[in-house]
């Protein structure tokens, strides 16, 4: 237990602040996610032809190709291809991004392309009555798809964006390989220098449980929030 | 773009896919069976057995996998009477290591697929087989086991594409898997874009052909022919 005291002493605060990084990491990448999801999605559900394909694209590479390799990716070509961008508009100094950017950047792509899949499901099963019905009403496209459509999509996408935010949350633990220090790059450290990996690495298994099982709760609760009136 | 890098990178990438292939392969065969076994104890009536291949499946599906692989290859060397044991040939081995922990893991995941396979199959199947007086047993294996093997084809396809993936963390304990290999490259050339190119080509070539593997035989067992 004293391996895990607050203080100079343990390990108790380090693992404390690491598991909040992990949460931090999460949140962000999720809201990434949703952001290239909002944009993925309306390209996936397109008329044209090009546009699926762009959208296609997006979601078949990234579900079909390991995280790792997208961390690997971004890790060593983040600040390479800002760099080049930078050129481009006359600054060429060496610009360095940090752990944290890359980590939920890189977790946030692949975040997206699940979200992606989840929201065009939600979007298909929504009755099609709901966009004539709103169409006759002469909602605009904008009003329908915020007023009508997103709500009512809600509902049908909340139990499987959960398992998204179990990936994603689990996803995290692997931006470890860039030294962001969250819970599994916090107990490589711990466990290199008291020489105790069984403890520490069974700890941060701990630690991961018990954050999908209270974001479990929190998710369910909003479930039934957003159920209301079914 | 870098097209030389990528020529002379295809056949080592290549070769290292072969690794990948193997950890894949033994953790998808040795999953199936614990994923069989710990679905058939989660159907148990006894309470304790059922709460255990629940608990077994709860921790290893809400773990990451790279945990896992770090407790099995770093944590359990540390106990000091496992080195005694004949255990040791096989976990001092970074590569046996790697697949004990995919096994566990996609075993639990096989676990869930299957058990949801056996509570579909209508009861009415299990009565007529028993009407016609065939024992509980071959009930289990001829009727029973076929059907949810059918049932749990689209799921367990998910389940063996997001293994291939899975098999990447073998990076993290030594192994030059095909992202092992990759990240040496890239590392060694900082030519990042070019090396996930043809390693994530080599990648989804194989998320392909499992997915078309696996839609052929569902269309092969299907139950409308």
């Amino acid at each position: 237990m004293e391996l895990l005291a607050f203080g100079k002493t343990g390990w108790g605060d380090e693992l404390f602040y690491a598991t909040l990084m992990t949460i931090a990491v999460s949140i962000t990448a999720m809201l990434v996610g949703f952001f290239f999801a909002l944009i993925f999605t309306p390209l996936k559900l397109s008329k044209y032809k090009t546009l699926n394909l762009v959208g296609n694209f997006y979601t078949t590479v990234i579900r079909g190709v390991p995280e790792l390799l997208v961390i690997y990716l971004f890790f060593f070509g983040g600040s390479g291809a800002i760099m080049y961008v930078a050129s481009i508009f006359g600054y060429y100094e060496y610009i360095e991004i940090n752990a944290f950017v890359t980590g939920s950047m890189a977790i946030g792509i692949i975040s997206g392309a699940y979200s992606t899949e989840v929201f065009r499901g939600a979007i298909q099963s929504i009755d099609k009555g709901q966009f004539e019905a709103a169409k006759v009403l002469g909602i605009n496209k904008f009003g329908q798809f915020y007023k009508i459509i997103l709500p009512q999509m809600l509902r049908l996408a909340i139990p499987n964006l959960s398992n998204v935010w179990q990936i994603t949350l689990k996803d995290t633990s692997l931006i470890s390989v860039t030294g962001l220090v969250e819970i599994m790059r916090q107990s490589y450290i711990a466990a290199g220098s008291t020489r105790d990996p069984l403890f520490f690495y069974s700890f941060a298994a701990v630690l991961y449980l018990l954050l999908t099982y209270v974001s479990m709760k929190l998710i369910n609760k909003l479930e039934v929030k957003y159920s209301r009136g079914y | 773009m870098d097209f030389d890098l990528m020529m002379t990178s295809f056949p080592k990438l290549l070769g290292a896919t072969v690794v990948t292939l193997k950890l894949l392969s033994a953790s998808l065969f040795f999953g199936l069976f614990l994923g069989l076994f710990f679905a058939i104890l989660r159907l148990n009536k006894n309470i304790f057995i059922s709460k255990f291949a629940y608990g077994y499946s709860y921790i290893f599906r809400g773990t990451p996998l790279l945990v896992q692989i770090f407790i099995i290859y770093f944590g359990l060397g540390q106990i000091e009477y496992l080195r005694t044991t004949f255990l040791w040939v096989i976990l001092k081995e970074p590569y046996w290591c790697a697949i004990i922990a995919f096994t566990l893991n996609t075993g639990a995941y096989t676990s869930e697929i299957l058990r949801s396979a056996f509570q579909t199959i209508k009861p009415g199947i299990i009565e007529a087989g028993k009407s016609l007086g065939i024992s509980n047993k071959i009930i289990f294996y001829k009727i029973q086991i076929p059907i949810a093997i059918r049932q749990s084809l689209p799921a367990y396809g998910n389940e063996i594409i997001l293994m291939m993936k899975g098999t990447s963390l073998a990076s993290t304990v030594t192994l030059m898997d095909l992202t092992g290999v990759a990240k040496y490259i890239i590392s060694t050339t900082f030519k990042p874009i070019e090396v996930f190119i043809v390693a994530g080509g080599i990648y989804l070539f194989m998320t392909f052909i499992i997915h078309n593997a696996i839609k052929y035989l569902e269309k092969k067992y299907s139950f409308q022919q």
